[in-house]
């Protein structure tokens, strides 16, 4: 029955238009083959994982997808509009956020502040005064209580625990109120309670809309995602439900057979 | 917050006693070089931009302004904006190519353009009159006292505007890109496009304090394009405090009383001194003198 269903899923998954595609796409640095002919498909209102082991080439490739890198070959479409090449300020504009996997934020604003600056679309106003913000108040403590951070609304990012980081990491790239949410490991270094708490989230805000995440925590993938794409070496090494990838013999010796040791 | 309500009022008593106290030449030079070094500021502590070569801006405008004055006779406000927006002018291609570099290597192309405009300034000796400089730049006021007071509201307005740029929603993106540009460009900010709008009002200001500076001393030497300018406009920055805004105030108007008791004492290595200060400035207290001063009422309330 379950592998009915199942079937069922992926054949629906089928039907659904790509939110994100990705052709071909390679990368190289200095002669390194970083990301090796990339074929991605990833069906719109899913949650897609791609997972292999350190060094496959799952950052190049999520810095590929949201233009911080510029592919050496291949093409990347956005809802079937091609994205090849734009700045990641562009990309991000057309509904793709992304969190990053080294907690990435801005020292020495708040939380809130944060926020704010993710809502706010036009910051050209040099004239005007910062209290302009205010009308995003409202919405960047709501965002705030959806990860879990009411109570460090006006701390600044530089004193905030890691966890509390990794959850201000995911409002603001909830607050661009993406199409397609990019999440670069997001329970890495997290411990039991806030990775349960993180899974419940996501499972949340993927509600309309696409999410592709990388993620090394297998129990992760396997509560959240509908497809899941193995990398190794750069390459596809397999793609499929999370079901028929863990039952695969060469996911099993490339990367299952270690993440035993690797499941923090 | 309350310390705003007595800062402002004593800042206010202080400009409009200063030529009273002061050769007025003095204050002048102070009003100037406090527009300067806030523009420094403006890029170095809210975008995290170094530029070595503002005195480009702070130059061609102090020779706009004054040819301007020469040639056309415009009441002094109109020529000093008017340099202002020469300088702002000359901004966006230097910005447009140096903002894509950042660190050291921003410093070095806004350098690189600066000895360009020097060059320039310096050969093209049919305009800008050469090592000769521009002679007597007209001004009705004369008397540098009232003159004092006629040039003080347009540095108040460009302190202001400084402040606005500062505390709008504008800011608050420069100071993300500040702290991290790629976090800022994953947001949707084009990074470089703040970037250049900074440098270009940065310009402007640099620009307004050389018109000034023009204006107030009646002639123009090859001297304010020269790189020891723009080292002089960073020195005044650091020893105020980097990323307080008044900081540059309080170090333009340190730097140019020290300046000027130094050279009426016959002592003729300023370099050695305001240089010395620097070092000091950088190991000792790197808050600055304002940013060092605003530490003390936390301290004090802490107790």
């Amino acid at each position: 029955m379950a592998r009915v269903t199942r079937r069922l899923i992926d054949f629906w998954l089928m039907t659904q238009p790509s939110a994100l595609t990705a052709r071909g796409l390679t990368r190289d640095f200095r002669g390194f083959r970083a990301v090796d002919a990339v074929d991605l498909s990833v069906a719109a209102g899913s949650v897609h994982a791609l997972v292999g082991p350190n060094g496959a080439g799952k950052t190049t490739l999520f810095n590929l997808l949201t233009g911080f890198l510029a592919p050496t070959a291949g093409r990347i479409e956005v809802a079937g509009r091609d994205v090849t090449g734009l700045p990641p300020e562009r990309v991000a504009r057309l509904g793709v956020a992304r969190s990053f996997q080294i907690t990435s934020l801005f020292g020495q604003l708040t939380a809130t502040e944060h926020v704010e600056l993710a809502l706010q679309s036009d910051g050209w106003k040099f004239w005007r005064s910062v209290k302009l913000l205010r009308r995003h108040t409202a919405r960047a403590h709501e965002l705030l209580d959806l990860v879990g951070l009411s109570a460090s609304r006006d701390s600044k990012a530089d004193s905030l625990a890691y966890g509390q980081k990794r959850a201000l990491e995911l409002a603001l790239a909830l607050a661009l109120e993406p199409t397609v949410l990019l999440l670069d490991e997001p329970t890495a270094g997290m411990g039991l309670e806030d990775v349960d708490r993180t899974v419940a989230l996501i499972g949340s805000v993927r509600e309309g809309r696409t999410v592709v995440m990388v993620e090394h925590n297998m129990n992760v993938v396997a509560a959240l995602a509908d497809r899941v794409t193995v990398l190794q070496a750069g390459r596809v090494l397999a793609e499929g439900s999370y079901a028929d990838v863990r039952a695969d013999e060469r996911v099993i010796t490339a990367y299952l057979g270690s993440s035993a040791h690797a499941g923090h | 917050m309350k310390l705003k309500w007595i800062l402002l009022p004593a800042a206010i008593v202080f400009a409009l006693w200063l030529p009273f106290g002061l050769y007025p030449a003095v204050a002048v030079e102070i009003l100037c070089w406090a527009l300067f070094a806030v523009s420094i500021d403006l890029l170095l502590g809210y975008v995290g931009l170094l530029s070595f070569g503002h005195a480009a801006f702070w130059g061609a405008s102090a020779y706009a302004t004054g040819l301007i004055a020469i040639n056309w006779d415009w009441p002094f406000p109109l020529a000093v904006l008017s340099g202002a927006v020469v300088a702002t002018l000359i901004a966006v291609p230097v910005g447009y190519l140096a903002v894509k570099r950042t660190g050291i290597y921003f410093a070095m192309v806004t350098l690189a353009f600066a000895q360009m405009v020097y060059v320039i300034a310096n050969k093209w000796s049919s305009l800008t009159g050469g090592e000769n400089g521009l002679q007597s730049v007209p001004r009705t006021i004369t008397d540098n006292f009232y003159f004092y007071y006629a040039a003080l509201p347009i540095v108040v307005l460009g302190l202001l505007l400084a402040w606005r740029i500062v505390h709008s929603p504008f800011g608050r993106v420069l100071v993300a890109i500040r702290d991290n540009p790629s976090r800022a460009r994953a947001l949707g900010y084009p990074v470089h496009r703040y970037k250049l709008l900074a440098f270009m009002l940065s310009a402007f200001l640099a620009g307004l304090g050389g018109g000034l500076f023009a204006m107030g001393h009646r002639f123009v030497s090859l001297d304010v394009l020269h790189w020891t300018t723009s080292g002089k406009a960073v020195i005044v920055v650091v020893l105020g405090g980097i990323g307080t805004l008044w900081g540059g105030v309080l170090g333009a108007a340190i730097i140019t009383r020290l300046e000027d008791f130094l050279s009426f004492s016959g002592f003729d290595q300023i370099g050695l001194v305001t240089g010395g200060i620097f070092v000091l400035a950088v190991l000792l207290f790197r808050a600055g003198v304002w940013g060092t001063l605003a530490k003390i009422p936390a301290r004090l309330s802490r107790r």
